[in-house]
């Protein structure tokens, strides 16, 4: 870990404004409330959360979709959270993505020749030939039908056109792609092979990938890290052996309880323990304390006056909780 | 896509015959006489049974349709009742001011249409957006000739920027042409501009909030590529439907602006027909004005199927 990260978030915020029927600003709503985390360059961070959580905002915001409104993101050696205009064009370059429903994801009006050298026509300066030529290379690259260039989306399926999409993500040779959700969308058993697909690309290309799921079995399966996100939180990260088989964090305990598991008994155990817990109470999270308190079965009268800081796991990286600080203090006592 | 062109023209072919039958069997269905429309109340019995004799009218009805048929498939469309003027002629004479007329007030529509309509749902909820839609209703609810007459009161007879009346031909002079095509298109355009414009913000709307946008914005395109390559030409794809409507409310709606600007298009020689009840020029602008909406829709249906890839036939 001598050289720096390639992608760097640090205390960032994303907020979002609405305005009101008489243009007046209303309150602002905190997506991300001051998430830390890092990429290595060619490492795959998965992170992980339920819907609302934010994790989507922290993509949107990479993406440069979304600007912070608060904090650092430093990228490839540059401070892009200082920018104040989109992001320079060798920045963009760097960074693509590959979304959740590959549906709605590609423009079905263009041809899928046209939709994986979108990037290639806007970012380089490659003939119409050269474009062709990557374009096939691109098709082999995601095991597509070279003939099928001049298709249009409607006439592939769902696995295919994921396929479509992750060839225009590779087009340029990215630095980073943004996975949201990029199998949720899909049936089981094409799944798999998608997620192969992704695995075998990045070790050849030597990617690093932000991938955003909530399914923490097949986070685990992919990543180098993993980051737990509640409410605007990274309450948890780490290695991801370490947070999938040693959670610090009750929430990612819960999330772990949340996989389906084969033994009917634990799975009753896991289902008894999930009524248990009551569902997240947007009204009920007050500014100070910690935001998973009313749901936590481990709470304590402490969580309710501060918010955890991150503090060190045993076994590496951090959890936002003070049951962490305990366990530590016992160890060493 | 020549194929599909093909088909569509000899798709035509039913619907043009079915047109002509409706036209000339609801013309000769009219109580009134062509003869006693001639020769009102003068001339003998005699006189009268003569030239009902000469104009075939005593033939069966089928006879009298496959009569005139045969003609107007050669171009024939017969001769006005009135003036002996050579119904085809008539029709081609006036033809092109009608049409340079719906021409620019369609382009107008269009334009302003889209523009509005795309700047609205850019910023939905701005001052632009409220702006467009209160344009829009104002549009949509004023009527053309009124607008017309406004429009001359200020630009034509105070500010004498434009005739007040009018039209030159193109040919002769492109200038003046484009100074007398502009106020009574405008007034002619107004509605459909307004139309499209609410059609276009809100196909637009809906575009702008798919993931293929978000994926191109997140691919690194410019703003200005994001919106006319990736969401309009997928917007335009439901504004298409309306758009040909609206040129065939344009083609109508001509025949009434003309008036206000005292256009000798095909609505002052239509009105004068069917006031003195000229059935032959009546069947012949009928026959003619149908044949331009069929045709329009024929462009915008090609139109549909080239931004609609699903559309076309594979």
């Amino acid at each position: 870990m001598t050289e720096a990260p390639l992608l760097q978030l640090d205390d960032l915020w994303v907020s979002y404004y609405s305005r009101s029927m008489l243009g007046f600003a209303a309150k602002p709503f905190h997506a991300v409330k001051g998430a830390s985390l890092t990429i290595e360059a060619g490492q795959t961070l998965g992170l992980v959360g339920e819907s609302g959580s934010g994790k989507s905002s922290i993509a949107n915001t990479v993406l440069g979709l979304v600007p912070p409104s608060q904090g650092k993101m430093v990228f490839d050696g540059q401070d892009l959270g200082a920018l104040k205009t989109r992001y320079p064009a060798e920045i963009r370059r760097q960074i693509q993505a590959v979304f959740q429903d590959p549906y709605s994801s590609l423009n079905a009006a263009m041809t899928v020749e046209d939709i994986i050298t979108e990037p290639l026509r806007v970012h380089t300066k490659m003939s119409k030939a050269e474009r062709h030529a990557r374009a096939v290379e691109l098709m082999k690259m995601v095991s597509l039908n070279e003939d099928h260039l001049n298709r249009h989306p409607h006439q592939f399926s769902g696995g295919q056109r994921q396929r479509i999409a992750i060839a225009a993500a590779l087009a340029l040779q990215p630095k980073l792609v943004v996975l949201d959700e990029p199998v949720s969308a899909l049936d089981v058993s094409t799944q798999n092979q998608i997620i192969n697909l992704l695995y075998e690309r990045r070790d050849a290309l030597g990617m690093a990938y932000l991938l955003i799921a909530h399914d923490l079995a097949l986070v685990h399966h992919i990543s180098d890290r993993i980051a737990v996100m509640y409410l605007g939180h990274i309450v948890e990260e780490g290695p991801a052996d370490r947070v999938y088989y040693q959670p610090a964090h009750p929430y990612t305990r819960a999330l772990l309880d949340a996989v389906p598991q084969l033994d009917p008994a634990e799975q009753a155990r896991r289902r008894a323990a999930r009524k248990a817990a009551p569902a997240p109470d947007l009204q009920r999270v007050a500014a100070t304390g910690c935001p998973y308190r009313n749901r936590c079965p481990l709470a304590m009268p402490r969580c309710e006056a501060s918010m955890p800081p991150a503090y060190q796991v045993e076994g590496g990286g951090t959890a936002q909780c003070f049951l962490v600080e305990e366990q530590t203090r016992k160890g060493a006592a | 896509m020549f194929r599909l062109l093909l088909r569509r023209l000899l798709a035509l072919v039913p619907l043009l015959f079915l047109v002509s039958v409706l036209t000339f069997s609801f013309t000769a269905m009219l109580p009134s006489d062509p003869v006693d429309l001639i020769l009102g109340d003068t001339g003998t019995t005699e006189q009268h049974d003569m030239l009902r004799e000469r104009m075939g009218l005593n033939d069966p009805v089928v006879v009298r349709y496959a009569r005139w048929l045969g003609n107007a498939v050669q171009g024939d469309l017969g001769t006005s009742f009135f003036n002996s003027v050579d119904v085809t002629r008539a029709v081609m004479q006036r033809m092109p001011v009608t049409l340079s007329l719906t021409a620019v007030a369609a382009l107008i529509a269009i334009a302003t249409g889209i523009a509005a309509g795309v700047a609205a749902a850019l910023y939905p909820r701005s001052w632009i957006d409220r702006l467009a839609t209160i344009g829009a209703t104002f549009g949509q609810a004023v009527p053309n000739f009124w607008f017309g007459l406004i429009l001359v009161a200020i630009f034509a007879v105070n500010l004498h920027w434009f005739p007040a009346t009018g039209f030159t031909p193109i040919s002769q002079s492109p200038w003046d042409w484009l100074r007398s095509v502009t106020l009574p298109a405008v007034a002619l355009g107004l509605s459909s501009s307004a139309a499209i414009a609410r059609q276009v913000r809100s196909a637009m709307v809906g575009v702008l909030q798919m993931d293929y946008i978000r994926a191109a914005r997140a691919q690194g395109l410019s703003a200005r590529r994001v919106i006319l390559r990736h969401a309009l030409t997928n917007a335009m794809v439901p504004v298409i439907a309306v758009l040909s409507f609206q040129i065939t409310v344009l083609l109508g709606g001509a025949l009434i602006v003309e008036q206000v600007f005292a256009i000798n298009g095909l609505g002052t020689l239509a009105i004068t027909a069917v006031r003195q009840q000229d059935i032959p020029m009546i069947q012949g602008l009928v026959l003619v004005m149908v044949g331009m909406v069929v045709l329009v829709q024929l462009a915008t249906d090609i139109l549909y199927g080239l931004l609609n890839p699903k559309a076309r036939p594979s």
